[in-house]
């Protein structure tokens, strides 16, 4: 590449930084104060008992906040920010003792505090870490515009009417001085702004991953995403079971009988033989549709053939919804990760169809190499509102990614659309 | 008629190598895998290839794979892919260079073997034999985004029928009525979903096939 591309891409990029930092620096500001507040408030009410209600409510809104800022870290800085919430067992109660129980759960979990701290952080250093890289940009027009000829507003010539930085404005010659310095200052954004953005993104990282004497949070995640792995597993082995032992083995015995019956009949009575024949061949092709569907939930073909990107195509030309599919995949993941990425596809893909009344759906999947990250976006036109909540199809898909250390993000305001990403750690081959 | 049949299952193969010279068929070859095919399809020149999708060495999408090459190498070359499982994204890609001769079925309409055997036939003459639950899935997709021009339960039959790949005589047949009544319907669906009325066949079913995948 030669100089002056470099010098653009460069400059790209600062400018870049800076659209991003002012974006995160408001909404960020906004957000975190809102969520802060509300926590605080929601948290202080528990001695009232309505907090009990309100707090895990809130608190499972910082956690998808705090996600969001980690799929924006991965994705604009390949920056990795660790999320090891605690996962609600199994069994956690419904019903009046639900909210309850919920709210001891993740009051009891360090990430919870280490989310509200870091809230706290965001809308100080993380609001001017990412403010400033906006501000470099920003800032130097306003020296420009003084030294063409703004100045003249502020003072009549004889005295200092207005500060530029640290330079008093008296007249053309300080606002030729300004102008000087909103020169260094953006010199000083198209080297330092994507620089000062991944501090800030650098300071979420250290407010929010666990210390290292919390190893022991992580090996409880660890146990935790193992029982679940295993539970998940046991059971759809106790599915196929059942599924085969009265599905299929049953329909190969009436077809044996049916078979036996025909042998005795073919001579005395050839007209119900034929019947029996034809029920037989029934039998067998209800027999083969049934292994067909049994196949395809344990692992579809197309995956196995063809890999992730064109399963995921083949599941969308299924779908009653127009859905477009986007795929950059340069390799192969392994096999579990592919089994797992398709099958938490499929079932937002199923929520989507069913409870969002969207028309469109769009499905991107891609794998970023620097990062070693498999990510897949769903997004719907549809009327939002889905949530993470306990019971419903999304937290079964942050149970089963959790194995492979994957996360989920859902944004899903109500009036639509839905988003949700999901990224899991892997390497292609 | 002159077949080379892949399939890695013995007993599969075998019961087709069976069925197929019980119609008189020659069988030229009967091999297992991808590599075998390919040589196969380059040296015997047969008139119609019958391949299972899956095939070893790599136990992927290989029998397709081999079939596909070979149709570059030969335009129209005949090839009925047999499969377990049957994926519009696969169909879509045997249909993708309009020359017909192409076959796409499940495994099971072996059970059939007079139907079998006829879709055999089609494709080797350089029709379409698409596997009815393609044809299901595309419909009741397409259905279920926009309404088919206002077409009558019975042209609707006859269209999925005709997009199977059947002929006029064939669905006179199956729906037991006269082959003029067919041909009156299809003439009266081709005017409601606007497409060119064509006098070949096998035209008519792709132009079909494509008017019902379009809008994806």
């Amino acid at each position: 590449m030669d100089a002056s591309g470099k010098g653009r891409g460069r400059a790209r990029r600062a400018l870049v930084a800076g659209a991003r930092g002012l974006v995160l620096a408001v909404v960020g500001l906004a957000g975190s104060l809102t969520l802060f507040v509300l926590s605080v408030l929601s948290i202080v009410f528990i001695v009232l008992g309505v907090g009990v209600l309100t707090t895990p409510a809130v608190l499972s809104l910082v956690r998808s906040w705090a996600n969001w800022r980690r799929v924006v870290a991965a994705e604009w800085y390949g920056i990795r920010i660790p999320a090891a919430y605690r996962p609600f067992p199994a069994d956690v109660r419904t019903g009046v003792v639900g909210p309850a129980e919920r709210c001891r759960l993740m009051l009891g979990d360090p990430a919870t505090w280490r989310d509200l701290l870091w809230l706290l952080v965001d809308m100080t250093a993380g609001f001017v870490t990412a403010l400033l890289p906006a501000a470099l940009i920003v800032y130097p027009l306003e020296g420009y515009a003084l030294a063409a000829g703004l100045w003249r507003v502020f003072t009549d010539g004889t005295h200092v009417g207005w500060w530029y930085g640290f330079v008093p404005i008296s007249g053309q010659g300080s606002a030729f001085q300004a102008a000087a310095l909103a020169t260094a200052l953006l010199v000083a954004g198209y080297f330092l702004a994507p620089a000062l953005l991944r501090v800030h993104f650098l300071l979420a990282r250290a407010v929010l991953t666990p210390e290292s004497g919390e190893l022991a949070a992580r090996v409880q995640v660890l146990t935790q995403t193992r029982r679940d792995a295993v539970d998940t597993s046991a059971a759809e082995l106790r599915r196929i079971e059942r599924d085969l032992h009265d599905g299929a083995q049953a329909r190969l015995v009436a077809m044996g009988m049916d078979l036996g019956t025909i042998e005795a009949l073919v001579e005395k009575n050839p007209q119900k033989a034929k019947e029996l024949l034809a029920q037989a061949r029934k039998s067998s092709a209800e027999a083969l549709t049934e292994l067909r569907d049994l196949v395809r939930g344990i692992h579809p073909p197309v995956l196995a053939e063809r890999g992730l990107g064109d399963a995921v195509k083949a599941l969308a030309l299924r779908l009653p919804v127009t859905t477009d599919v986007d795929v950059d995949l340069p390799g192969r993941a392994e096999a579990p990760v592919e089994s797992a990425a398709y099958f938490a596809v499929s079932e937002v893909l199923t929520n989507a169809v069913k409870h969002s009344g969207a028309d469109r759906v769009w499905v991107d999947v891609h794998h970023t190499g620097a990062t070693g990250m498999l990510r897949i976006a769903v997004t719907d036109n549809g009327k939002g509102g889905a949530s993470v909540g306990a019971g419903s199809g999304l937290s079964g898909i942050e149970r089963r990614l959790g194995t492979f250390d994957g996360i989920l993000a859902v944004s899903s305001p109500a009036g639509g659309p839905t988003m949700v990403t999901m990224e899991i750690p892997c390497a292609l081959s | 008629m002159r077949v080379v049949l892949a399939e890695d299952l013995f007993l599969l193969r075998d019961g087709l190598v069976r069925m197929l010279e019980a119609y008189d068929f020659d069988v030229v070859a009967a091999v297992e895998s991808g590599p075998e095919l390919t040589k196969a399809l380059a040296e015997l020149e047969p008139d119609v290839a019958v391949v299972d999708v899956r095939l070893p060495p790599s136990h992927t999408d290989e029998g397709l794979q081999c079939a596909l090459a070979a149709r570059r190498a030969r335009p129209g070359l005949p090839v009925l892919v047999l499969s377990q499982h049957v994926e519009q994204l696969y169909a879509r890609e045997l249909l993708a260079d309009g020359n017909g001769g192409i076959g796409y079925l499940l495994k099971d309409r072996v059970f059939d073997a007079d139907q079998f055997v006829d879709a055999v036939r089609r494709v080797a003459a350089g029709g379409t034999a698409m596997d009815p639950q393609v044809i299901q899935q595309l419909l009741s997709r397409r259905a279920a985004q926009a309404p088919l021009g206002g077409l009558t339960p019975r042209e609707m039959e006859v269209l999925e029928l005709m997009a199977q790949g059947r002929s006029n005589a064939a669905i006179a047949g199956q729906l037991v009525v006269t082959e003029r009544a067919i041909a009156k319907h299809t003439s009266n669906i081709f005017l409601k979903l606007g497409l060119p009325v064509s006098d070949d066949d096998n035209r008519r079913v792709l132009a079909v096939i494509a008017y019902l995948d379009q809008g994806r």
